[in-house]
């Protein structure tokens, strides 16, 4: 579905991702690990366009999509839900998800828009519950939630998660990554960025290590899990020295 | 059947990406982790970062046996010895052993590939698989044992030895597979001859051979005498052991598992890459292997790698039957001499083994060579009519199929090959 290959990205001259391959295949889970500032929101942005290519290609569902405008990437199907939420928060949740399928209102008959709608509040009824309140005032988890539910109404055929459990607590957290399996059993790919590793191998078919804007690791959820590096870096395992 | 699909039978699209992240993020840990890498990626002003598509690997390094040798014993690991479950050994008859060191992640993966061997091979888990490779530091046994009991089949750890213990627990066992070195099936198949067994009262059926080269003619000597279907498998013990290619049931050629290794074919002389199809030396990039990854490994077998599709439905390339080692052909006024042609010319003659050695020698600037060939002991006291017989057939073969004069000494039974005594091949007399 998704294919990067040999991608580098530069923040002015420092280059920030050195070229990275990955691929996601349709219905899959494929999760990015690594630590602060190893380029993964980056890796992201790249992919939804926010970002510049300086080298490398970029192909969804067969089609090349290096250098097109995020909102012609989103238009082909792929959705971002940006880190740290990024919800307008004077505006009320039904604004929000309504404004999530901007891209659609002009090319789709309306009722699918309302029935996708439907759907998102099936996926959080709480969303619902509080549709006419102000989005700031939502507690982090629904904001996370809103923030997914957004996105959703873009219909993404692949789904971005830039670390949705940030600043949450563990119970919502395995709250959100529930969603997030729920969303895959609905035929929606995913592509997630993770700080708690453990849990987010523990849902994802596979996984990419990226360490310094290189991937240093792939495979199997499976595999890294049983991966003594990953353990050590990323799943807070103990580093003790034995020989060397 | 194939163990599994997925990635067996992926598009060749598909098995590109997945090579070019898995060589790229191997790259990055060798660099990282192996001091031998960086150092030699740093002498050449290389790096990782440069490998654009898969066509840059030719790029960079080879890594040979002799490297390996100067790194006893873990100094090309790219892990702590802490992390590392299990250590297999070559031998070191020609020189100082090599080491290498599986995690627990590279011993789950030669599982799944040596179960994809077996499977490609015929074995499920309804049969008897009788092992009879050496259980010790050699990789053989050891790999297809993995794979066999993920497989679920019934596994029997014979080893090697004691032939009529062999016949008698294939018997009483109920034997169905039989995995080990193609010489040794028909070690077993002459003494049940002689012991007045018929290999048809067996339950045998399948037979899974490696770790020698093993021509056409010798499966065909194998499946008439046993009554199996015989296929190859090969593998490197430095790259991984058994579980690098294995034949489907379709013996066209043996499909080289690309999702975890890199194949290419060099000119061993010039060691530019050559084109698909053409035949030169193995060069291997192990693509998964965590505790001992290789960049590069010259191989020294002599094969060609065949893209075109195989009726079982596999997509990995096929790579020929293994044409013998480039340290064993030798040229003689420009053509070439593969050991597989002279051993596929002594398999058709009667009352000599397979066992030559070629003397390559100059006389008065013209390229000589001599077969030395040993004859089998019932040959060997007849009269010198028939020995002169033998030695002119064999001569007149030569020129038929190599294309070259040779001279044919026949030389007295085992004075070649004795037990696991190595003799060379090939001995070059030409001044350099």
């Amino acid at each position: 579905m998704l294919r990067v290959e040999s991608v580098s990205a530069y923040y002015g001259s420092m280059p920030v991702l050195r070229n990275v391959s990955l691929h996601v295949s349709p219905g899959e889970i494929v999760t990015l690990l690594g630590a602060n500032g190893a380029g993964k929101s980056t890796l992201l942005k790249v992919i939804s366009g926010l970002c510049p290519v300086a080298k490398g290609k970029l192909v969804f569902n067969g089609q090349n999509i290096t250098g097109l405008f995020p909102e012609q990437i989103l238009r082909l199907g792929v959705g971002q839900v940006p880190e740290g939420r990024q919800i307008f928060a004077p505006l009320s949740v039904l604004d929000n998800l309504i404004l999530g399928a901007y891209v659609r209102f002009l090319q789709e008959d309306k009722k699918n828009i309302w029935r996708d709608l439907e759907n998102v509040f099936e996926l959080f009824p709480i969303l619902k519950e509080r549709a006419k309140q102000r989005a700031g005032t939502l507690s982090g988890g629904e904001q996370q939630m809103l923030a997914i539910g957004r996105t959703l109404m873009a219909k993404p055929k692949l789904l971005l998660l830039d670390e949705p459990s940030m600043g949450l607590a563990p119970r919502i957290t395995n709250d959100i990554l529930r969603t997030i399996k729920i969303l895959r059993e609905k035929s929606t790919t995913i592509l997630l960025v993770e700080q708690n590793a453990q849990a987010a191998l523990k849902i994802a078919d596979r996984g990419y290590v990226l360490e310094t804007g290189r991937i240093i690791l792939e495979g199997e959820s499976h595999d890294l899990l049983n991966n003594k590096e990953v353990q050590r870096a990323y799943l807070g395992k103990e580093y003790r020295e034995i020989w060397e | 059947m194939i163990w599994d699909k997925r990635y067996e039978c992926m598009p060749r699209e598909e098995i590109e990406q997945l090579q070019l992240e898995r060589l790229q993020s191997t790259l990055n840990r060798v660099y990282r982790n192996v001091a031998f890498y960086r150092k030699k990626f740093d002498e050449l002003k290389i790096f990782p970062e440069e490998i654009q598509s898969l066509k840059d690997l030719a790029n960079f390094p080879f890594t040979t046996k002799e490297d390996l040798r100067h790194s006893y014993p873990y100094g090309m690991f790219a892990l702590p010895l802490r992390e590392v479950v299990r250590i297999h050994s070559s031998s070191g008859v020609t020189g100082k052993p090599t080491v290498t060191g599986y995690t627990k992640n590279d011993l789950h993966h030669w599982s799944q590939l040596t179960a994809r061997v077996l499977t490609a091979g015929g074995v499920t888990k309804d049969d008897v698989v009788q092992i009879t490779f050496r259980y010790g530091l050699f990789t053989g046994a050891f790999g297809l044992h993995q794979g066999a009991e993920l497989i679920g089949a019934s596994v029997i750890p014979m080893s090697t030895g004691n032939t009529q213990k062999q016949v008698l627990i294939m018997q009483d066992y109920k034997t169905t597979a039989l995995v080990g070195t193609p010489s040794y099936a028909l070690r077993l198949a002459k003494y049940m001859e002689e012991a007045g067994i018929d290999p048809k009262s067996l339950s045998l059926k399948l037979g899974l051979f490696g770790g020698e080269p093993f021509p056409e003619t010798m499966r065909q000597e194998i499946e008439e005498r046993l009554f199996i279907t015989a296929t190859d498998n090969y593998g490197v013990s430095e790259v991984m052991g058994p579980g690098v290619s294995a034949e489907c049931l379709h013996k066209n050629g043996l499909h080289l598992y690309e999702d975890h290794f890199i194949a290419e074919i060099i000119d061993p002389q010039t060691l530019q890459v050559l084109p698909p199809g053409a035949t030169g030396e193995l060069v291997l990039t192990t693509l998964t292997k965590e505790a001992f990854p290789l960049i590069r490994y010259r191989t020294r077998d002599i094969t060609a790698l065949d893209y075109s599709p195989c009726p079982c439905g596999r997509t990995l390339v096929r790579m020929k039957k293994v044409l013998g080692r480039t340290d064993d052909i030798v040229i003689i006024k420009g053509v070439k001499v593969f050991p597989s042609q002279v051993e596929a010319i002594l398999m058709e003659m009667e009352g000599v083994e397979p066992h030559y050695q070629l003397i390559a020698d100059r006389q008065e600037g013209i390229d000589t060579l001599e077969v030395r060939v040993e004859v089998n002991e019932k040959v060997f006291s007849d009269e010198i009519k028939n020995l002169q017989n033998i030695a002119a057939k064999i001569e007149r073969r030569f020129r038929e199929i190599i294309g070259v004069s040779a001279k044919v000494k026949l030389v007295a039974p085992e004075s070649l090959q004795k037990g696991a005594e190595k003799i060379p091949k090939v001995v070059d007399r030409r001044p350099k």
